[in-house]
C-alpha cells in the first residue's frame, strides 16, 4: 500500500493529534489531507463537534473512513485541491504527508488558498538519529518514523524544519504556533533556538495562516 | 407478496399471448399513481403527458417524523420490483441483495420507495400505454422523455405520498443519472445521495453503444414501425440483439474471461459453423432471449434516448459545480475500477463538482473485475460503504437507531 508515511509509534501519534486537537476550535470545518483510516478526523469529530472532510489517496483508508462514517474521498493533494473554492475551510490539515507529495510549494499555496488556516504536521529529515545514521554509514536513513528505502520510499520530497520554516519565510506564510516533538512524543521548548529544534526534533506541527 | 402471485397467475390465464408491457400497461403489479388531467406532467421536450400512471413498490414503514424514505432510481431495464419476486419472471428482485430486511438499505429502518420510470413498460406510462387521444398504444407518439422528466415524475409521486423530503436518494448507472438529477433539481428534497456506477453525462461512446442497440430493434420487420402491439407482432430478435450488445458493455474483459474463457457449450470441438459455439455466445443468447420476455422494444428506445440526452452541466451554462450550488445534500459517489461504461473519471467529475460547490461528499472507487454490474453484484465493500454512509447520515438526521438485539 503505497500510502504516505503514518507509520510511527502509536504514542506518537498521539502527541501530533493531541497537538492538533487543541488547535482546532469547535464546531470548525475541517479538510483533512492524507486521513488514513481516518483516525484524526474521528477525534476531531468527536471532541470538537467539526464538520470534517477527509482526502485519502489508498484506497483501502478510504473505503473504512466512509463505512465508518467520515466524509472521505479518494485522492491525492497534489491534484485534488484546485477544485476546492478559496476559504473553504476553516483549517486544512496535512499531517505527515508534504514530504510524499510531488510539489510540496505548490500544495502549501493551496492550503492557505482553501483554508483559513493550515496545520502541517512534518518528519525531520534533521534529527540527530538521521544526521549519525548518514554520518556514519553514509547510508539513506531507516528510521522508525521513516521506515522505507530509498528505493521504495513514498516520500520523495524530505525537508527539515529548518526548510520549512524557511520556505514558509519565503512566501510569506505566517507561522502562528509550532511544537516539536522528539524521538520519544516528548515536547521541546517551544522557546528553545530553531537549531536545537532542529536537531532534537523528531517531528513539528505547524499552525500556519496567510 | 402471495396475493400478488396470485394476481399474476389470474391475468395471465386471460391475457396470456400478449406481452408483458402491454398487460402490465393495462393493470400493473404494483400500487399504481394516477394523475389526471389537471396535474400533467410537463416534458423537457416541450410535450405535456397525461393522464399520468405511476406504478411503484415500497418497502418498510413510513416513520411519524416521515423522515426515513429512501427513494431507489431504476436503471436503463429495471424496474420497481427492487425486492420483491418479479411478476413477470419470477425471480428474485434486481436488488434484493441490496435492499430488504438487515441489508445496507435496510428496510426495517427506512421506508423504501422504487417507481416505474416515465416511458418504462412496467405500468408507469410508456410507449405501451394506451394513447388516450387515439385509444391505441402511444408506441412512437409518446414524447421523448428525459432523466429531468423521470425526476420530476418521481417528485410528482411524492406529493402523492405526501412525502416532503427524502432521507436518501439512490440508484446505479441511468439510476445514478436520476439521483444527481435529483440533487440538482430538489435540493431541499434530497437529505443525502448516493449515485453509483454513473456520470453527469453521457459519453460518446454510451450514446453509440446506444444506437447500435436501437438500429437492431428498428431493423426487426416485426418493429412495423413502433406499432407492433397494434399489429400483433413483436420485434423479439431485434431487442435481443440490442440487449446483447449491450449486456457486452456491462461486463468487464476479465469477468467474461474468468466465467467463460474460450470454453465450448456442451460440445468438445468447434462445429465449422454459426451455432453457439462457445459459451459466452450461448450466455448472450440466453440473456437476449430472456430480456424480451420482459421487456418492451418501445420502451428500450425511449429508455436509451433519455440517457444520451443526459447532460446535467449543459442546464448550469456548462459548469457542472453550478448544478449543485449552495448544496446541503449529503453525498457518496460510487464506483468500480473495471466499469468501462462509467469508468471512474466520469464520476470522479461529479466529486470534483461537488466540491467545488462545498457540498459534503464522499467518494469510494471500489476494487472489482466486475464491470458495469458490479453494483448488482456481491461487492461487500459496496454493502459496507452504503450502510456506513446511510448509518452516519440517519445519525445526523436523528433516525431511530434499529434494535440490534438478535441481528
Amino acid at each position: 500500500m503505497n500510502t504516505p508515511a503514518r507509520v510511527r509509534a502509536r504514542e506518537q501519534k498521539r502527541a501530533d493529534f493531541q497537538v492538533i486537537e487543541a488547535l482546532v476550535e469547535d464546531r470548525a470545518k475541517v479538510l483533512d489531507i492524507g486521513c488514513g483510516d481516518g483516525e484524526l478526523l474521528k477525534l476531531l469529530e468527536e471532541t470538537r463537534r467539526v464538520d470534517g472532510r477527509g482526502i485519502e489517496l489508498s484506497q483501502a483508508g478510504v473505503n473504512r473512513c466512509v463505512a465508518n462514517g467520515l466524509s472521505v474521498i479518494q485522492g491525492d493533494a497534489d491534484r485534488d485541491l484546485v477544485d476546492y473554492p478559496d476559504d473553504s475551510f476553516d483549517y486544512v490539515i496535512l499531517s505527515q504527508t508534504i514530504q510524499a507529495v510531488h510539489r510540496p510549494r505548490t500544495v502549501l499555496a493551496q492550503l492557505l488558498r482553501i483554508g483559513k488556516r493550515a496545520i502541517v504536521s512534518l518528519p525531520n529529515f534533521a534529527h540527530w538519529r538521521i544526521r549519525v545514521q548518514i554520518l556514519s554509514r553514509g547510508r539513506m536513513p531507516v528510521t522508525n518514523r521513516l521506515p522505507y528505502s530509498w528505493y521504495d520510499t513514498p516520500n520523495i520530497h524530505y525537508c527539515t524544519i529548518r526548510d520549512f520554516v524557511e520556505l514558509c519565510r519565503e512566501m510569506a506564510v505566517h507561522i502562528d504556533h509550532k511544537a516539536v516533538f522528539d524521538a520519544h512524543g516528548r515536547r521541546l521548548a517551544d522557546g528553545a533556538p530553531l537549531f536545537w529544534l532542529n536537531i532534537f526534533g523528531e517531528q513539528a506541527v505547524f499552525l500556519l495562516s496567510r | 407478496m402471495s396475493s400478488l402471485q396470485g394476481k399474476t397467475r389470474s391475468r395471465r390465464s386471460s391475457s396470456d399471448n400478449l406481452p408483458a408491457a402491454v398487460r402490465e400497461a393495462e393493470k400493473p403489479h404494483s400500487r399504481v399513481a394516477c394523475f389526471g388531467e389537471d396535474q400533467p406532467l410537463l416534458l423537457d421536450s416541450g410535450h405535456v403527458l397525461k393522464p399520468l400512471t405511476i406504478a411503484y413498490q415500497t418497502y418498510g414503514t413510513l416513520d411519524e417524523r416521515k423522515a426515513n424514505a429512501v427513494l431507489v432510481c431504476h436503471a436503463l431495464s429495471g424496474d420497481q420490483h427492487v425486492a420483491n419476486t418479479h411478476p413477470v419472471t419470477g425471480k428474485p428482485g434486481w436488488w434484493e441483495i441490496m435492499v430488504g430486511p438487515g441489508k445496507p438499505i435496510d428496510t426495517d429502518r427506512y421506508f423504501v420507495i422504487c417507481a416505474n420510470v416515465v416511458g418504462g413498460c412496467m405500468g408507469t406510462t410508456g410507449p405501451s400505454s394506451i394513447n388516450p387521444a387515439t385509444g391505441r398504444p402511444y408506441a412512437l407518439d409518446l414524447p421523448v422523455v428525459t432523466v429531468r422528466d423521470m425526476v420530476r415524475a418521481q417528485a410528482m409521486l411524492l406529493d402523492h405520498l405526501e412525502i416532503r423530503d427524502l432521507f436518501s436518494v439512490t440508484g446505479g448507472s441511468m439510476g445514478g443519472m436520476q439521483v444527481l438529477q435529483w440533487a440538482a433539481s430538489y435540493p431541499e428534497r434530497v437529505f443525502s445521495a448516493i449515485p453509483i456506477a454513473t456520470a453527469a453525462k453521457h459519453s460518446s461512446q454510451n450514446i453509440a453503444f446506444h444506437e447500435v442497440g436501437r438500429q437492431a430493434v428498428m431493423a426487426d420487420p416485426e418493429w412495423c414501425k413502433g406499432n407492433y402491439i397494434l399489429k400483433r407482432k413483436n420485434p423479439r430478435k431485434g431487442l435481443a440483439v440490442a440487449r446483447m450488445a449491450a449486456h457486452i458493455t456491462y461486463l468487464s474483459e476479465e469477468a467474461l474471461a474468468r466465467k467463460f474463457g474460450r470454453n465450448l457449450q456442451d460440445r468438445d470441438n468447434v462445429t465449422f459453423g454459426f451455432d453457439a459455439d462457445f459459451q459466452v455466445e450461448s450466455y448472450l443468447r440466453h440473456q437476449g432471449m430472456t430480456f424480451v420476455d420482459r421487456f418492451d422494444a418501445n420502451a428500450y428506445l425511449y429508455m436509451t434516448r433519455a440517457m444520451d440526452y443526459f447532460d446535467l452541466a449543459a442546464d448550469y451554462g456548462d459548469v457542472l459545480a453550478n448544478a449543485f450550488a449552495g448544496t446541503r445534500t449529503r453525498f457518496c459517489i460510487v464506483s468500480f475500477t473495471s466499469d468501462w461504461l462509467f469508468p471512474t473519471d466520469g464520476n470522479r467529475q461529479v466529486v470534483h463538482a461537488l466540491n467545488a460547490a462545498g457540498a459534503n461528499v464522499s467518494f469510494v472507487e471500489i476494487e472489482s473485475d466486475k464491470g458495469h454490474d458490479a453494483f448488482l453484484l456481491e461487492e461487500p465493500e459496496l454493502w459496507a460503504t452504503i450502510r456506513g454512509f446511510l448509518g452516519s447520515c440517519g445519525r445526523v438526521r436523528g433516525l431511530a437507531e434499529k434494535e440490534t438485539a438478535g441481528r
